[in-house]
C-alpha cells in the first residue's frame, strides 16, 4: 500500500466473507427501499391505508425501514464478529 | 432578549471552546490533527457520527419541512438513514483499511495518481462547501430569535468560532464536541416528542396559555363579473392581484391596507375573502407587516393548527395526553384537517409583496408523500422524486466529513461497530423528527417566512428553558458539523493537494499549519455563502449536497472496491463527470431559478434533483474510460487491491 492507515491494521481473514454478506444485505435493503419508492409512485393512495395500530402504510413503512436497517446492521455485525473470531482461532491453531 | 437563552448559549459555546483548547494542547502531529491519532473508541465515534450527521439539516430542516409539507419532510429522514446501509455494508471497513487522513487517500491507495489526488481533493472541497451552506444558514436562523442578532451576525459568529475550534485542535476536539452534541440532541429531542404527546391536540393551540390563538377572519362578498361587493361596508376594496394560482384582493380599513385571498365555490355568486398575512417592502426599504409598520411587536404571526380533529372542532376536539401511535393515527385520519400556509410573492406597483396564505389539507393526504414531491404528478415530477430518493440513499457513504471519521478508530471492526451505533442513534432521532415536525405544525409555532426554526420554536411553546437548551444544542450542532466539514476540506487542501499532489516537502508541524490556514480560508468562504443563501430550507440544500457527493464520489469508491479493471483515468473521469453534471443540473433547475429571482418555469432543466442522471453518468464514464485505459498487469508489476 502506498499510503498507510493511521493505525496499523492487522490481517483481516474474514474480509471476503464480510464483503460478500455485506453486498447481499445491501441488495436486500435496496430492494425494500426501492419498493417503498415504487409504491409511492404507482399506488400513492395505498399509503393512506391503516395497517398497524392506527398507523397508515406510509408511517409504518417509514418506521419499518429505519428499524429494519438497525436489525440488518446487528445481524451483519454478529455474523462478521463470529466469522472473525472463528478464522482468527483457526489461524492461531495453524500457527501453533 | 431573554437572559436564560443567552446564558445557556454562552455556556455551550464556552464548553465547546474549552474542549477545543484542551485537546489543542495534545495536537502535535498531522495524524493527530486530521485523524485524532486513530485512537477514538468505537462507541464514542458512533455517537460522534450521529453528531456529525444530525446537522442543521436534520434538526432544523427536516422538522421545518414536516411542519409545512407533512410526511414529505419525513422522506428525508428515511433516505438519510437508509444511506447508512451503504456506508456499513459496502464502504466502512474498506475505507478504514485503505485510507490515512482523507477520502482521497482511500481512492488513491492503489495507484498513487496525481490525477486522482487533484480530482478527489476538488470533489471533497465542492461537496464540503455545498454541505457547509445549509449549516451556516442554520446558524443565522438560530441566532436571530436567540440573541436578537441579524442573520449575517449569526453566520459570522459560527464561522469565527468554528475557525477557532478547527485551527486549535482538529479532529480530536471535533469528535468530542460531536459526541456530546449528538447524545444531547437525541435525549432532548426525545423529551420534546414526549411533551408533544403529553400536550395532545386542540384546534385552538395557545402555547400553554402564553399566546392566545389568533382566529383568522373571513369576509362575505358577492361577485358580479369583475366587480366585487363586500357585505361589510366598513371595508374598502382598493385592488386585486392574481398570483401563485390564486386571486388576492387589497382591502383598506382605518388606513391599514391588508391582503385577502378570494375563495369561490363553483356556480355561486357569493365569495369568501380569507385573511392572509403580508409583508410589504417599500421602495425605501421600510417594511409593512399585516398593514402596519414592522417593529419588534409587529412581526408575522406564527401559524399552523388543526381545523378539525376527527371531524370535531372547539372544546369537544381537545384530546388531552395521547400515545405516540394514537397521535399519528389521528393526524392521518381523513376527517382531521390541518391548516397549512404557503408563500406567494409578487410586485404590487413599486412594492415587493410576500403573502402568506392558508389552505386546508385532510389528514390522509398530510400523512403520505405528495404535498412537496408530486408522486401523482407528471413524469418529470416523478423522476425528480426518484432522483431525490436515490441521492439520499447513495449520498451518505460519499460524504467526505463522514468518511474521514472512519480513520479516527483503531481498526476495521471498530469502524463497523461505530457505524452500527450511529445507525441506532440516528434512526431513533429520525423517528422523533416526525413527532417534532408535526408537533410544530399543529401547535401554531411555525414562522411562515422561514420554517427552519420550527423545532426550537416548538420547544419555546413548552417554556424558555427547553427552548434555550434546544437552541443551544442546535447551535452546537451547527458548530460541530461545520467543524467536521472544515477539517475534511482543510485536509483536502493541505494533505491531498499541497502535500501529495504538489509534493511540497513539509514536516509534521508545517502540515498542521497548512491545515489550519486552509481551515481559515474555507471558513471565510462558508460565511459568505451562508449569508447569500438566507431563508432557503436547509434540508433542501443538504439534499443537493448529497446528490453531488453521490455523483462525484460514490461511483469511484464502489468500482474501486468491486471492479478490478478500474483505472486512475477512469476514477478521474468519474469524479469530474459527477461534479459537472450534478452541479450543472442544480444550477439550471427550477428551484435555483426561483432563488435567483427568475421565473422557475423558464429554467432550462425541468427538475431539481440531479442524482438519477449524474450518478449513472459518473458510473458510465468510469467504466468507459477504464476500459479504454486498462492494461493487463505484467506478472512482476501485478499488485492486488490491498484489501486484507
Amino acid at each position: 500500500m502506498l499510503h498507510e492507515p493511521v493505525a496499523p491494521v492487522g490481517k483481516d481473514l474474514a474480509s471476503d466473507y464480510k464483503s460478500r454478506i455485506g453486498v447481499w444485505m445491501f441488495w436486500l435493503y435496496a430492494f425494500i427501499y426501492a419498493s417503498f419508492v415504487g409504491i409511492n409512485l404507482l399506488w400513492p393512495t395505498s399509503m393512506e391505508n391503516i395497517v398497524f395500530m392506527g398507523l397508515n402504510l406510509a408511517v409504518f413503512y417509514g418506521f419499518g425501514l429505519i428499524v429494519f436497517a438497525l436489525v440488518l446492521a446487528l445481524i451483519y455485525n454478529h455474523l462478521s464478529t463470529s466469522r472473525e473470531a472463528a478464522m482468527n482461532a483457526e489461524e492461531a491453531s495453524k500457527g501453533a | 432578549m431573554e437572559l436564560m437563552p443567552v446564558i445557556l448559549f454562552l455556556f455551550f459555546v464556552g464548553l465547546v471552546l474549552g474542549l477545543s483548547f484542551y485537546f489543542g494542547r495534545q495536537t502535535k502531529s498531522a495524524t493527530s490533527y486530521f485523524a485524532a491519532g486513530g485512537t477514538i473508541h468505537w462507541a464514542v465515534n458512533g455517537i460522534a457520527f450521529a453528531g456529525d450527521y444530525l446537522s442543521a439539516a436534520s434538526f432544523l430542516g427536516i422538522c421545518g419541512m414536516i411542519a409545512t409539507a407533512g410526511y414529505d419532510g419525513f422522506l428525508y429522514s428515511i433516505g438519510y438513514l437508509a444511506g447508512w446501509i451503504v456506508a456499513l455494508f459496502v464502504v466502512a471497513e474498506p475505507m478504514k483499511r485503505l485510507g490515512k487522513y482523507t477520502f482521497t487517500d482511500a481512492l488513491d491507495a492503489k495507484f498513487n495518481s496525481k490525477g486522482i489526488q487533484l480530482a478527489a481533493a476538488i470533489s471533497t472541497l465542492v461537496v464540503s462547501l455545498f454541505y457547509l451552506i445549509p449549516q451556516m444558514v442554520g446558524a443565522g436562523v438560530l441566532v436571530t430569535p436567540l440573541l436578537g442578532l441579524p442573520h449575517a451576525a449569526g453566520v459570522i459568529m459560527v464561522g469565527m468560532i468554528v475557525i477557532i475550534i478547527v485551527a486549535t485542535a482538529g479532529m480530536t476536539s471535533t469528535t468530542y464536541v460531536q459526541f456530546l452534541k449528538g447524545g444531547m440532541l437525541v435525549v432532548f429531542s426525545l423529551a420534546l416528542s414526549i411533551m408533544v404527546c403529553q400536550r395532545g391536540l386542540t384546534t385552538t393551540p395557545d402555547q400553554a396559555g402564553t399566546k392566545p390563538f389568533y382566529a383568522y377572519q373571513t369576509l362575505a362578498a358577492t361577485a358580479s363579473g369583475d366587480t366585487l361587493t363586500l357585505a361589510d361596508p366598513s371595508w374598502q376594496l382598493v385592488g386585486k392581484i392574481d398570483a401563485g394560482g390564486a386571486t388576492f384582493v387589497k382591502l383598506s380599513k382605518g388606513g391599514a391596507v391588508t391582503y385577502w385571498k378570494k375563495e369561490t365555490k363553483e356556480g355561486e355568486a357569493t365569495v369568501q375573502l380569507r385573511e392572509t398575512q403580508s409583508l410589504v417592502v417599500k421602495p425605501d426599504g421600510s417594511k409593512i407587516i399585516n398593514g402596519a409598520p414592522a417593529s419588534p411587536e409587529n412581526q408575522l404571526r406564527q401559524v399552523g393548527n388543526l381545523e378539525e380533529i376527527r371531524g370535531k372542532t372547539g372544546a369537544e376536539a381537545v384530546t388531552g395526553a395521547i400515545g405516540p401511535f394514537e397521535l399519528m393515527s389521528i393526524l392521518g385520519d381523513s376527517s382531521t384537517k390541518a391548516r397549512l400556509w404557503k408563500e406567494v410573492k409578487f410586485k404590487d406597483g413599486e412594492d415587493q409583496v410576500k403573502i402568506y396564505t392558508s389552505y386546508l389539507v385532510p389528514g390522509n393526504k398530510l400523512m403520505r408523500p405528495g404535498m412537496k414531491f408530486k408522486v401523482e404528478g407528471t413524469t418529470l415530477e416523478k423522476i425528480d422524486f426518484i432522483s431525490l430518493m436515490l441521492a439520499l440513499f447513495l449520498g451518505t457513504a460519499a460524504l467526505p466529513h463522514i468518511l474521514i471519521r472512519y480513520y479516527t478508530v483503531p481498526s476495521p471492526a471498530c469502524a463497523r461497530k461505530s457505524t452500527i451505533v450511529a445507525i441506532a442513534a440516528i434512526g431513533f432521532f429520525y423517528v422523533l423528527t416526525l413527532y417534532m415536525g408535526f408537533g410544530a405544525m399543529v401547535n401554531c409555532v411555525v414562522n411562515p417566512a422561514d420554517n427552519n426554526m420550527s423545532a426550537p420554536l416548538l420547544a419555546k411553546s413548552f417554556g424558555v428553558f427547553l427552548f434555550s437548551v434546544i437552541s443551544a444544542i442546535a447551535f452546537a450542532t451547527v458548530l460541530g458539523t461545520v467543524s467536521g466539514l472544515i477539517v475534511a476540506a482543510s485536509g483536502a487542501v493541505a494533505h491531498d493537494i499541497m502535500d501529495r499532489y504538489l509534493a511540497l516537502k513539509m514536516n509534521e508541524k508545517q502540515k498542521v499549519m497548512a491545515g489550519k490556514v486552509s481551515a481559515f480560508v474555507v471558513g471565510i468562504i462558508a460565511i459568505i455563502l451562508g449569508i447569500i443563501f438566507q431563508g432557503v430550507n436547509v434540508t433542501f440544500l443538504v439534499g443537493l449536497a448529497f446528490a453531488v457527493a453521490a455523483s462525484a464520489n460514490l461511483p469511484s469508491v464502489i468500482m474501486l472496491l468491486f471492479w478490478k479493471k478500474t483505472t486512475p483515468h477512469g476514477i478521474v473521469a468519474s469524479i469530474s463527470t459527477g461534479i459537472v453534471v450534478s452541479i450543472g443540473i442544480i444550477l439550471f433547475s427550477p428551484d435555483m431559478y426561483a432563488l435567483y429571482g427568475f421565473d422557475p418555469k423558464t429554467a432550462p432543466i425541468p427538475f431539481t434533483n440531479p442524482g438519477i442522471f449524474s450518478i449513472p453518468a459518473s458510473f458510465f464514464m468510469l467504466v468507459a474510460v477504464s476500459l479504454l485505459t486498462w492494461k493487463e498487469p505484467s506478472e512482476t508489476s501485478a499488485e492486488p487491491l490491498p484489501i486484507k
